[in-house]
């Protein structure tokens, strides 16, 4: 479950740290061990996303944080919603979904992590919270936001890090 | 001295093989307790003999159902040194803790429209205060919280010192006469700290107020007459004493389960239902609504049983080693530190830690690699967690059925996670992939 490539990004995390002009942020809290992440995002010049982190927690969130904010930083916000849906994709697949690394880049390396039901919400914490803060930004895009939406509820957390005890 | 390896057998569930054929290390009793085949059996054979509705029905079954329910409350109430009706049981020990502190919130409600009746001791107004300590699982933090959020009464706290005791400095300053309703753990479930309660309990009471005790970690590990720790009401729960989950206690002196309020109401609960109003069965049956845990009580009862075969004394003087043991143990590792007691004084065997470079869940996730169960996050108490300035925390929380060797496992599994994590990053450990 940890690939190198996951421990590569949790010791050396790619774009850590908050942007000058966030358009939209949320932060995430997973309840059953107090990881949290704070995304925020903004568009650059040419329309490219702009993604800033700030966390802290186990080596799956934090890496995981990362990936996404290497994988989809100055891509579209069309080109980039496909990727997080992908991801998804691998993480609720409980080890069944072949992970396709055109798509997903690093991503990949969770593949193992999703046959550990209680490591998938650390995973997607950071993705969680970029699909709330796009909704804030107006940046979610048409389509499958509604589901989308109905998985970060259902991942727990809202933008006070309320969230179940 | 315990013959673990004989207990262990007892233990079905202790025989498997995790995570590619590793011996199960189970290290997580604080969480819930594995159950010996007798308590299984127990079930089983009420299931299978004496099933149907108890309290209720003309039939053969139904009074040897009535029989084994109420049996197994007067085996549990003589396991805590009480009376069988004095204990009422709940479906966990949250539920227990919550019956209590909705006996204030409802006694509010109700004095504001009906004086008669209404015991003033549970009535609480603005300026009341509430009192619980620092280190206090969230079932019995949250349920006084909303308490106080109904009635516009003021939480307060025992603060901790550094080592994870209470400051008892603090008692006679924070229990005051505003105070009407002191709930303490007798054991922490993150620190391992065993508190003073008797102390506590004792200034409650001088103060007038209502003591309350959650006993869910100390009762599965010690010997513990619910009468002398000066309390009105306990909490504590089935599983965590080798029982079936779904059953937890409140005991409470017939005094104080008299003059409280009713939680939840509907069948059984009642002596009389007319549709202007109803009148309250007698304690515990007043607590009791609904169809309960029959089964379960059946197997806690086989639990007690088991638990006074081997002997609580003899528990509590294992864990004691044990848990001496596995703190010289943890202090031989390069940056563990446990967040608790320091030494096995007053502490029972739940020991949290931290590792330094490492989160508690990664920690946890090298120990699973090796067939070593331990709970890693907040455990439920997230304040004590913020109080230790730590985002969460690992525990090892050992019982009557391990020995050495799982301690000695799990420190191993640390160094492993450390290796791993430190200077192994480059190459994926052997079944960690």
């Amino acid at each position: 479950m940890y690939q190198e490539i996951i421990l590569d990004h949790y010791k050396h995390p790619r774009g850590a740290g908050v942007l000058d002009r966030p358009l939209g942020e949320a932060h995430h809290v997973n309840p059953t061990c107090g990881d949290e992440v704070t995304v925020q995002i903004g568009l650059d010049p040419s329309g490219g996303l702009l993604i800033g982190y700030l966390g802290q927690g186990c080596s799956i969130s934090q890496a995981s944080a990362s990936v996404m904010a290497e994988a989809l930083t100055g891509r579209t916000p069309a080109d980039a919603w496909p990727i997080r849906e992908a991801f998804l994709e691998l993480m609720h697949g409980r080890g069944t979904v072949e992970p396709d690394e055109e798509i997903l880049g690093d991503g990949v390396a969770f593949a193992g992590v999703a046959k550990y039901p209680a490591r998938v919400k650390c995973a997607l914490l950071a993705w969680m919270a970029l699909q709330d803060a796009a909704i804030k930004a107006g940046l979610a895009g048409a389509g499958p936001e509604d589901t989308i939406s109905e998985d970060a509820q259902a991942d727990g957390g809202d933008e006070e890090g309320r969230a179940a005890p | 001295m315990l013959d673990v390896a004989r207990i262990r057998k007892d233990f079905p569930v202790l025989e498997r093989t995790v995570r590619g054929g590793q011996p199960l290390v189970y290290l997580d009793s604080g969480a819930t307790s594995q159950k010996p085949t007798s308590v299984l059996d127990a079930e089983r054979h009420f299931y299978e003999n004496a099933n149907a509705g108890v309290h209720r029905g003309a039939h053969a079954l139904a009074e040897e159902a009535t029989d084994a329910y109420e049996s197994a409350r007067s085996r549990i109430a003589g396991f805590v040194g009480a009376r069988s009706e004095d204990i009422v049981f709940t479906k966990n020990a949250t539920e227990a803790l919550n019956l209590a502190a909705y006996a204030f919130s409802n006694a509010t409600a109700l004095a504001q429209h009906e004086a008669a009746g209404i015991d003033p001791r549970f009535v609480l107004r603005p300026g009341d205060s509430v009192v619980v300590t620092e280190m206090e699982h969230h079932a019995n933090l949250v349920p006084w919280q909303e308490a106080c959020r109904k009635t516009g009464a003021t939480l307060r706290w025992l603060p901790l010192t550094d080592d994870g005791r209470l400051d008892l400095r603090a008692v006679d300053d924070v229990i005051d006469r505003t105070t009407k309703v002191v709930s303490v753990v007798h054991q922490s479930n993150i620190l391992g700290t065993i508190n003073p309660v008797r102390l506590i309990m004792d200034r409650a009471r001088q103060v007038g107020a209502i003591g309350v005790v959650d006993a869910c970690q100390s009762i599965p590990h010690m010997p513990v007459s619910v009468g002398e720790l000066g309390a009105d009401l306990v909490a504590w729960s089935g599983h965590k004493m080798l029982g079936p989950t779904g059953i937890g206690m409140l005991w409470g002196s017939a005094e104080i389960l008299d003059a409280m309020p009713p939680f939840l109401t509907g069948g059984s609960m009642i002596e009389m239902v007319r549709m202007e109003g109803s009148t309250f069965a007698a304690p515990p049956q007043k607590f009791e609504a609904g169809t309960p845990m029959v089964a379960q009580a059946v197997g806690l009862a086989a639990a007690v049983d088991y638990l006074e075969a081997v002997g609580m004394e003899e528990i509590r003087e294992h864990e004691h080693g044990l848990t001496a043991y596995a703190l010289h143990a943890l202090s031989q590792v390069p940056g563990v530190r446990v967040i608790g007691p320091q030494d096995a004084v007053d502490r029972g065997s739940a020991i949290s830690f931290v590792v330094a470079g490492l989160h508690p869940h990664d920690v946890g996730q090298v120990l699973d690699s090796r067939g070593v169960a331990v709970r890693v996050g907040h455990h439920c108490a997230w304040p004590t967690c913020r109080r230790f300035d730590v985002p969460a925390t690992t525990r090892i929380s050992p019982y009557l059925y391990n020995d050495e060797s799982d301690i000695d496992a799990a420190v191993d599994g640390i160094r492993a996670a450390q290796a791993f994590f430190g200077t192994g990053a480059q190459h994926a450990a052997p079944g960690l992939s």
